[in-house]
């Protein structure tokens, strides 16, 4: 799988690492409601579709990156920093 | 500071190595008396801080993904977005970095001591340095000047090309005689003469 990085350009998956879903919103730190927690931790709806995920290009210029990759094909659509992610509110 | 001795020992052998049949298809060399300095710029300064780099040793580059420059033993590169490799003969380069580089606009580490500079020319470099590297060397993708952040056996490199058929590659110290024997490996196949 090659992911194009928006620094380094396309790049080998063996450069990058995975980090997780990128789709979830973590709750209010003050929630002591364990359903909530639960949910953020463990519950992963692991869509046979298009999935917004977190990676890290470690083995390049070590941004953190948001990937919207086809999990079924595996093709990539889009691939942006990661704090320009945020910063846009998750969208 | 202590002199800097260089961690190649016993393997670096003058002369020429590997497919004498093929003569020489590439030149290696070990890059000394540099001194090596990454600049990091904070997100919103790293215009200012190109410009700082400018001052201080006369290279300017854009802020671009990986561009760079080359003007003689200097050279200066970006392999991340705001951190650059800034490369001279001059020992005092950490120095004159720092006066131009305070606090607010970013931090200046020297790494003289903690890297190793290869030099790679020749014809056959591009596929030699393509067994090494999982990235494209062809000039239209890897321009002269630019720079390229990229791991060799999951151990982190960079690259700067200095011209069409001449290559840096900065690697960990501690990695620079395995790695520089790994080179030789992979340059036998073409010839290598070792400078």
């Amino acid at each position: 799988m090659i992911i194009k990085c928006p620094y380094c350009g396309p790049r080998d998956v063996i450069e990058f690492t995975y980090q997780g879903d990128a789709t979830r919103t973590r709750p209010n730190p003050a929630s002591t409601d364990q359903d909530t927690w639960n949910a953020y931790v463990y519950d992963r709806s692991n869509p046979a579709k298009s999935h917004r995920e977190f990676w890290l290009h470690g083995g390049g210029c070590r941004q953190h990156l948001v990937v919207t990759r086809d999990i079924s094909t595996h093709i990539i659509s889009s691939v942006v920093y990661a704090r320009d992610y945020i910063h846009a509110g998750g969208k | 500071m202590a002199d800097l001795q260089s961690p190649l020992g016993v393997t670096f052998i003058p002369g020429n190595h590997g497919n004498a049949a093929g003569g020489t298809g590439v030149t290696l060399q070990e890059r000394k008396g540099i001194s090596l300095v990454q600049v990091t710029a904070w997100n919103n300064t790293i215009s200012t801080v190109l410009t700082a780099i400018g001052s201080a040793t006369g290279v300017i580059i854009q802020n671009t993904p990986g561009s760079g420059r080359v003007a003689g033993e200097k050279s200066v590169f970006g392999f991340a977005p705001g951190r650059f490799m800034v490369v001279g003969a001059t020992p005092d380069l950490e120095q004159r970095l720092r006066a131009a580089i305070s606090t607010d606009l970013g931090t200046v580490i020297a790494l003289t001591h903690g890297r190793t500079i290869f030099r790679i020319s020749g014809e056959q470099v591009e596929w030699v340095l393509a067994k090494l590297f999982a990235i494209d060397f062809s000039e239209h993708a890897f321009p002269v000047g630019a720079g390229r952040a990229t791991l060799h056996h999951d151990i982190h490199a960079l690259i700067q090309r200095i011209d069409s058929q001449t290559f840096d590659i900065y690697v960990f110290r501690t990695f620079a005689r395995s790695f520089w024997l790994t080179l030789g490996h992979a340059a036998e196949e073409v010839g290598y003469l070792v400078e």
